[in-house]
């Protein structure tokens, strides 16, 4: 399928792109990787009459860490990602989430921002937000703002970011001792049905802090309060882990689709959170 | 203003092209169009079938999911790029023809590409990490067996060179 006509903006500095933004508003569309945003037009779910390419500002290729935390910009490729040691480093939660983006060819291209700026319901990388606190940077011409990733996602596909902001950069949160990221899926590399972003601080055999973020089972990622407040305090054995998997299924109430009835999801929900805590505790590799 | 065409130069397959393209044009068919370079098979052209996979500054890509205007200075390799220029298959192309990876063929470019990054990357892979690494090209006929065994002839012929 062919896309669909529109202008095309390729700025060389954030200014000049945040120029284009403001000119041009609700028309305009920022390009990254293209991974989500192509398919889109190519299906026609949408037709924006502006692009605006950002593939060519070099300063929003970058990692680096910012008061102690890790900062994402928005040109950094998931590959890039993948195989910095700075991610593994310092955002291990990020880390155990990339693989599980689409197919190599797909994180050759597509961006970290671009995957949490597009907010699919069922995409790894905003549950990673959620679990770590991550903070997500924009500006526009005239302001720039920080946005806890609590308050950024809206709904499926859509963030508070405005049509005339470009997130600059995602500052991850700080790590756990131990992570995992475990999904169910229909094929290798789909976006999953159900899925879990799992950080867990671990002092002295007890657990301290405990973030789970679920994806694919609403219209955004979400925590379960009530799933972390059964493991904090406890050793995260068997009665630890059953009594959070109750609280998934209890406080979960997703939607059936063509992929999946609403009974399995939730069923699903469960298991994948306990799973993520064995794969969290057993993985040497993730203790920080 | 949006019939407008804009200049690209990229190189492809070791030689540079300068060349006035639509900015709606994806990659594949530019490829296809205006350089007749037509072994990049389009399958489905929004990304789920990997037909279309060339190496963009060495890494795989799908060129259905890339405006050509975003190859700009880039290098690009193709399917027409393997062989050597008196014929010579490249030892991945000879490796998956011994093993008959292929029925009618029309995603053989795709993994042939992706599989030249993957050895590339990591010479002996284990059959789970062929099948990971290829998940993301699909073929409607071989059942995928005669690939991955394409694949792990290919680890044999390459090993046996160095
Ligand atoms: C076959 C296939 C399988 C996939 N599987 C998965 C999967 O399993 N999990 C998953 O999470 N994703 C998956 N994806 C999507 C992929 O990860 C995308 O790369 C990613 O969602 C978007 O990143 P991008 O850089 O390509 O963004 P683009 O496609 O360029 O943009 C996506 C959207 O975000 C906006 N945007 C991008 N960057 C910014 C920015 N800096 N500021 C403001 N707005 C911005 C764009 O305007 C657009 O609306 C898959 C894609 C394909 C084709
Ligand atoms: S044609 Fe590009 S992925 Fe199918
Ligand atoms: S051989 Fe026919 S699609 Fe793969």
């Amino acid at each position: 399928m062919k896309f669909p006509p529109f202008t095309y903006h390729r700025p060389r500095s954030i200014e000049e792109a945040l120029d284009l933004l403001a000119e041009h508003g609700d028309d305009a569309k920022v390009l990254a990787g293209g991974q989500s945003l192509l398919p889109v037009m190519a299906l026609r779910l949408g037709r924006p009459e502006h692009i605006v390419d950002i593939g060519s500002i070099v300063e929003l290729a970058t990692i680096d860490v910012d008061d102690d935390r890790l900062r994402v910009g928005a040109m950094v490729r998931h590959a890039e990602a993948e195989g910095s040691p700075r991610v593994a480093e310092r955002a291990p939660l990020l880390r155990a989430a990339l693989p599980h983006v689409g197919h190599r060819a797909i994180r050759s291209r597509g961006t970290v921002v671009g995957s949490i700026a597009h907010a699919d319901a069922a995409a790894e990388l905003p549950a990673v937000c959620l679990a770590t606190n991550a903070e997500i940077e924009l500006r526009s011409a005239t302001q720039s703002r920080t946005i806890n990733a609590a308050d950024f996602f809206d709904g499926h596909f859509t963030t508070v970011a405005h049509s005339d902001e470009l997130v600059t950069s995602v500052r991850f949160g700080t790590p756990g001792t131990h992570h995992a990221v475990i999904e169910q899926s229909r094929r290798h590399g789909d976006y999953a049905m159900v899925g879990v972003a799992c950080q867990l601080t671990i002092a002295d055999a007890i657990v301290t802090s405990a973030a789970l973020a679920f994806f694919g089972v609403s219209s955004t990622a979400v925590r379960v309060a009530e799933a972390e407040a059964a493991l904090i305090g406890t050793d995260a054995g068997p009665e630890a882990i059953a009594s959070m998997r109750a609280a998934v299924t209890d406080v979960l109430e997703p939607d059936g689709d063509i992929h999946a009835t609403a009974a399995y999801r939730r069923h699903v929900a469960g298991v994948v959170a306990a799973r993520s805590i064995h794969a969290a505790l057993h993985n040497e590799e993730a203790a920080a | 203003m949006n019939d407008l065409t804009i200049p690209l130069t990229m190189q492809v397959n070791g030689t540079d092209h300068s060349i006035d393209v639509e900015p709606r044009r994806h990659l594949a068919d530019v490829l296809r169009e205006d350089l007749a370079l037509t072994g990049t098979h389009l399958g489905c052209e929004h990304g789920v079938c990997g037909a279309c996979t060339v190496l963009i500054d060495g890494e795989p890509a799908r060129a259905c999911l890339m405006l050509a205007v975003q190859a700009e200075g880039s290098e690009i390799v193709t399917i027409e790029g393997l062989a050597d220029a008196d014929g010579t298959m490249h030892p991945v192309q000879a490796a998956m023809h011994q093993a008959m990876s292929f029925q009618c063929a029309f995603c053989t470019p795709g993994f042939l590409m992706s599989t030249i990054a993957l050895l590339r990357d990591n010479p002996s892979p284990t059959t789970e990490e062929i099948r990971e690494e290829l998940s993301g090209n699909l073929c409607r006929c071989t059942g995928y067996q005669s690939i991955v065994d394409g694949v792990e002839t290919a680890v044999e012929l390459m090993g046996s060179d160095r």
